[in-house]
């Protein structure tokens, strides 16, 4: 259901705002406007649609007409033209004292710097939505509490908030933001201001309140990253257009123009994309029943060294080696059930990619995509792995990034990688391609086998 | 006749300034001397307030304030300089212009924080409202000293008026300022929980803009203080008063003795209204 509709949103800011709408519409750019009428186009014909319960990320660098945008939802900016629709109510057309009804009960918002009040304690502050609602003093200082209680800032509620750090601030601006059980929350860049250890925090606590409170929520940001961590769906403006709308991977994979494209280039991939994004079908696999010499026919038409096996129903079982299968065949085994190996990396289909990259550089065989009942749900080989990771960037910090992208990525690449994903590298520090040598581990189990 | 071709037609400012005053004396005549009547008893009421008690209870009473608002060193002071003050036999004229700066700072907040406000609030009043504060605060004492005479009389009444046009400026300055000058933010803040514009400026822009509004108040006394001596010359009693005698008979020891009073009140009244004017709460600390 939605929850917040706006309709061909206008913000015009200087004289002749009106006509600049009129020009706009008639597709002037922002500048020929700027030239003819002297007024600034701040939002220039956007149109959102937010579900009830949705995360709604508005991504955009300062100037984009973000802020603006957002504060046009609560009317602290009066659109030049177009309709705002919160919860089936004509926002645009509310009245004096209809509109404080509704930034009290309906929408609160949170603000970048925080915007406390500083002659007020926290507890105070908290219950700031709730006093301009004429709520008693008990009341309102029972919700206030739970509030804070709720960001995790119990036992401050006398404080100033000169005490407090930034991110504990951001809390009770949280905080001030929950206490009036307001549906809509605006999020204005909450987190910018903060440290990175600290912005990380409170995303979390974004995520986990969220999944608790199922708020409908806009937040504004400049970091695509963090807009790929809580967005359920995100939209990307410039210079008060909005350039594209759509689903974090969505945006990511299928950039509509060269600016998305632009601003997506140095998103970190491997947080965003999940191995649902890289999976594939295997090749072939071999079933546990399969004799050795008919495993070794098919290894030898698919040029493959290893193979995944797995039960009819694909609940995969391990994976066999072709020089394995050939000591078997010699054998005279009868199936290769007794030759299985588990020496592959296991992923679900929601792991983050960057998730991956370790395993992916320890074993040959590609990284298995298993669903919760244990089926095979398809593979991930290497290449496939890091193109998708790259995208021709994946590495652009380590340099020249003509380089990159183009050509077979290479070790080196991957060890930086999974630093940079904050992962330890293998132990031996050399995580190897396909076709080379096996580590030093491998080659002893392989030396036990032919032993 | 070259420079006469040259020189511009004279327009006649002055006259129209005579002829408003003449018709202010004569039509408005009713409402001049009801401000004459409420300006001089409300200062003989402050006055007759503040004489009730005892000089040395008095400067006990200014030495608590002192203390409680300050430090006991100022406290100390305040004993001290009140009683040098009664031990000059300057009592009687201290309380006078005491009064005199009382009600004529109660007056000029009651009159520049609104308009302060309204200045604070519309961009057209405040535009309105600086050059008739400018004029007001440059305009030469002496120029509308004597009309204040002709409107309101000799003495008291027109020497409170006479202050009043020159003390009200900073007070409707710096509560513009202050208003102004609170983090817009915290404003929007404010607005976006549904805060009505009286609230905001009650609960949040008020308190925030108190420092200034308070600088604003003891400019306001430190400006009527120094209006002392100038009334005195139309008899507004006081201090003041003493001053111009003791000056007109060269007794430079008595006028000396009048101009220390009026310093040690400033002092006082200084320092008691920059004290109230500080946040009591400890400052922030940064929390790390």
């Amino acid at each position: 259901m939605t929850m917040i509709r706006g309709e061909h949103l206008y913000k015009v800011f200087g004289p002749q705002a009106r006509k600049a709408v009129d020009l706009f519409e008639e597709g002037w750019t922002r500048d020929e406007v700027k030239e003819q009428t002297g007024a600034l186009g701040a939002v220039i014909d956007a149109s959102i649609d937010v579900a009830e319960g949705e995360l709604f990320v508005v991504m955009g660098l300062s100037g984009s007409g973000k802020s603006t945008l957002v504060r046009m939802i609560n009317r602290l900016h009066d659109p030049t033209s177009g309709r705002v629709e919160i919860d089936g109510v004509d926002a645009t057309a509310l009245d004096g004292k209809e509109l404080r009804e509704l930034r009290a009960g309906k929408v609160s918002m949170v603000f970048q710097r925080f915007a406390l009040f500083p002659h007020m304690t926290i507890l105070d502050n908290a219950a700031w939505g709730l006093e301009t609602q004429h709520v008693d003093r008990e009341e309102r200082e029972e919700k206030a509490r739970k509030a804070l209680a709720t960001v995790g800032l119990d036992g401050w509620e006398a404080n100033y908030a000169s005490e407090l750090s930034g991110g504990m601030q951001q809390r009770v601006g949280l905080a001030r933001a929950l206490a009036t059980e307001a549906d809509i929350l605006l999020m204005d860049e909450p987190f910018s201001a903060l440290d990175p250890l600290i912005k990380r925090d409170m995303q979390s606590l974004l995520i986990e309140l969220q999944s608790e409170l199922r708020k409908t929520i806009i937040f504004i940001t400049h970091d695509l990253n963090e807009a790929m961590r809580l967005g359920d769906r995100i939209a990307v403006m410039k210079d008060g257009r909005i350039e594209q709308t759509g689903e974090p991977d969505e945006i990511l994979s299928n950039p509509a123009t060269d600016y998305v494209a632009e601003f997506v280039r140095d998103v970190d991939r491997s947080r965003v994309l999940t191995a649902a994004n890289a999976v594939q079908d295997p090749l072939v696999t071999l079933s546990p029943d399969t004799q050795p010499r008919a495993a070794m026919v098919q290894m030898r038409d698919h040029e493959a060294a290893e193979l995944f096996v797995t039960k009819a129903d694909r609940t995969l079982v391990g994976a066999v080696r072709d020089d394995d299968v050939a000591e078997a065949a010699k054998r005279g085994d009868r199936t290769i059930a007794d030759i299985l190996h588990h020496d592959y990396g296991q992923a679900s289909e929601d792991t983050p990619l960057g998730h991956t990259l370790l395993d992916a550089a320890r074993y040959t065989l590609p990284l298995a995509v298993v669903g919760d009942d244990g089926k095979l749900r398809g593979v991930i080989p290497r290449v496939t792995l890091l193109s998708a990771l790259a995208n021709q960037d994946v590495l652009e910090e380590e340099g020249d990034p003509e380089s990159n992208g183009n050509g077979p990525p290479d070790a080196a690449e991957l060890v930086a990688q999974a630093a940079h994903d904050g992962q330890p590298v293998a132990s031996d520090g050399q995580p190897h391609m396909r076709g080379e040598a096996s580590t030093e581990t491998e080659t002893t189990e392989e030396g036990a086998h032919h032993g | 006749m070259a420079e006469e071709a040259l020189s511009l037609p004279r327009v006649p400012i002055g006259d129209g300034v005579d002829a408003a005053v003449d018709f202010l004396r004569t039509e408005l005549s009713g409402f001049f001397n009801a401000v004459q009547t409420v300006f001089g008893a409300s200062v003989d009421a402050m006055e007759w307030l503040i004489t009730l008690p005892p000089p040395l209870l008095f400067a006990a009473i200014a030495g608590l304030i002192g203390w409680r608002v300050r430090s006991w060193q100022f406290g100390a002071f305040a004993v001290v300089a009140f009683g040098v003050v009664d031990s000059m036999n300057l009592w009687d004229e201290t309380m006078a212009t005491l009064a005199l700066i009382l009600i004529a700072t109660v007056l000029a907040v009651i009159i520049s924080l609104p308009v302060g406000i309204l200045a604070a609030r519309s961009d057209a009043v405040s535009t309105v409202v600086r050059p008739i504060l400018d004029f007001m605060q440059t305009l030469p004492v002496l120029v509308y000293l004597i009309p204040a005479v002709l409107l309101l009389g000799i003495g008291t009444p027109g020497g409170l008026a006479a202050t009043l046009i020159f003390a009200l400026p900073p007070g409707v300055r710096l509560t513009e300022l202050g208003i102004r000058t609170v983090d817009s933010e915290v404003v929007e803040a404010a607005e976006a929980f549904g805060s009505s514009r009286n609230r905001t400026l009650l609960r949040v822009q008020m308190p925030l803009a108190l420092p200034a509004i308070m600088q604003g108040i003891n400019q306001i006394i430190m400006l009527a203080l120094s209006m002392v001596v100038v009334a005195g010359f139309i008899g507004a009693g006081g201090l003041g008063n003493e001053v111009v005698r003791s000056i007109s008979r060269v007794e430079v020891g008595t006028g000396f003795e009048a101009g220390l009073a009026v310093v040690i009140l400033a002092i006082f009244l200084d320092r008691l209204t920059s004290a109230v004017g500080q946040p009591t709460r400890k400052k922030s600390k940064q929390a790390a």
